[in-house]
């Protein structure tokens, strides 16, 4: 044996690991904004996108909620997904879920309070959202888990982004503000401009949403098919 | 396939494994919702005297500066080392008139004038409902009211805590030629014995929080006219 240091590199069979952000996961993570959306797509989350898009703080800090749950729920289970005995599967989902909302509400009553007060039922509610089980069985159940994290993200900023539209369109033609902020001068209210009241009742945003479908279906080429 | 035992050791520990975090997170997190909750509170009870703060510290500045407290029993005398904060209404409003202890909030406004603010709870439709109502210094006419709710119904019985339904009481009347007749909440073809100053109206599909705020008014009111009279002379 020769004494110099030259050792002889094993070979080894190099497992191909998905790049971070490779094609593949870019695409989870955009989907959902758009081809795949939660709820114009999915029709998923509907309740919720009603109650809580009355003005656009509430909207905002709920779709942060979603986002929150989802992603991170998305990781628990995938990351447990092979312990998970099948019997018990949906209950396991709920409790990682109920979990992270007990959290979420507990986070908000010590440091939102005002917005927690705002919110009230309604983060208990995220829940019963069926986005967040719905990914959970559809995605992270049979994947790894950072593409179910990143799985999670997409759908809870799809959810968020109809989420602030709606709210957008209902603030402003229901309340003439949008995040408290006026911008419906005063000079409008004087001559006569009244601020819309069916914006502030939930039938508002069912029709925004439908209004948003039919946009969304006429330019996407890709849903025209979808039933 | 998983076994039995697997399965029923898995949800044990899940079980267990959720309990503690969230026991952790809640009592961790339970000095500043405390405090937020205090914070809460004070700001309601201006609001009862139209002071409308958001600023932490212009409400504790308004409320430390002009809010005198005080607990009273029944026979309109002072209740020395009961802290008004420690009182909690819904224990106090199943008791009998004459055995509750009764917080009272004095707010001193521009000019010396005095408002006395009475924390007032009841029952709606589906939860609790309480609020502040502040009377000027005849004891007769209600100079603002505040009231909130746990889970009253979203544009139903949820609109005793908006404004518009809020403003309806300032101005109106307790007495009627000495007699406590309160505030009545009635719908507006309602006929009742009094005048105009002493009815607002209830809410269009919201009748039983209404008929529960209206309950609440009465009930809560009443045991402090001892009082008033006492202050009057």
């Amino acid at each position: 044996m020769s004494t110099d240091a030259t050792t002889e590199a094993p070979v080894k069979v190099e497992k191909k690991r998905e790049a971070l952000f490779s094609k593949k996961n870019v695409q989870t993570l955009r989907d959902p904004l758009d081809d795949n959306n939660p709820i114009t797509v999915q029709v998923l989350g509907i309740c919720s996108a009603l109650a809580v898009t009355v003005q656009v703080k509430p909207a905002l800090i709920m779709s942060l909620g979603v986002i929150f749950v989802t992603s991170f729920s998305n990781l628990i289970i995938s990351l447990i997904r092979k312990s998970i005995p099948t019997r018990i599967r949906i209950i396991v989902q709920l409790i990682v879920v109920a979990m992270l909302v007990t959290i979420v509400d507990q986070v908000l009553k010590a440091y939102m309070f005002d917005v927690s007060k705002k919110l009230a039922v309604f983060v208990g509610l995220i829940i019963t959202n069926c986005i967040v089980m719905g990914r959970l069985e559809a995605f992270a159940l049979s994947q790894k888990p950072w593409p179910a994290f990143l799985d999670g993200i997409g759908n809870g900023v799809g959810y968020g982004l109809i989420l602030i539209v709606v709210a957008i369109f209902r603030e402003f033609f229901g309340a003439g503000t949008i995040m408290g902020i006026q911008f419906v001068p005063q000079w409008l209210y004087d001559i006569g401009y009244v601020n819309n009241g069916l914006m502030v009742l939930p039938p508002a945003a069912l029709f925004i949403i439908g209004i948003y479908i039919w946009w969304q279906r006429s330019r996407n080429t890709k849903l025209v098919n979808v039933s | 396939m998983h076994s039995n035992q697997y399965t029923l050791i898995y949800a044990a520990v899940l079980s267990i494994l959720t309990a503690v975090i969230l026991a952790v997170t809640a009592e961790g997190l339970k000095p500043a919702q405390e405090a937020n909750i205090a914070l809460d509170t004070k700001s309601n009870i201006l609001k009862a005297v139209r002071l409308d703060y958001s600023e932490r510290g212009q409400i504790e500045n308004a409320y430390d500066d002009n809010i005198k407290e005080m607990v009273l029993n029944s026979s309109g005398e002072k209740m020395e080392g009961v802290d008004a904060k420690s009182v909690q209404l819904k224990n106090e409003i199943n008791k009998a008139p004459d055995e509750r202890r009764l917080p009272l909030y004095v707010y001193q406004g521009e000019g010396g004038k005095q408002y006395y603010i009475v924390p007032v709870r009841g029952v709606g439709l589906w939860g609790p409902i309480w609020g502040y109502v502040s009377l000027e210094n005849d004891f007769n006419t209600v100079y603002a009211a505040y009231f909130d709710h746990k889970g009253e119904t979203p544009g139903l019985g949820a609109e005793i805590a908006e404004k518009p339904f809020q403003e309806q009481f300032q101005g109106k009347q307790i007495m009627a030629d000495g007699e406590f007749v309160s505030v009545n909440v009635v719908k507006t073809t309602a006929k009742i014995p009094y005048g105009d100053e002493h009815r607002v109206d209830a809410i269009s599909g919201g009748t039983i929080t209404s008929n529960g705020t209206d309950e609440m008014l009465k009930n809560c009111i009443e045991p402090y006219l001892t009082y008033f009279g006492k202050v009057k002379k």
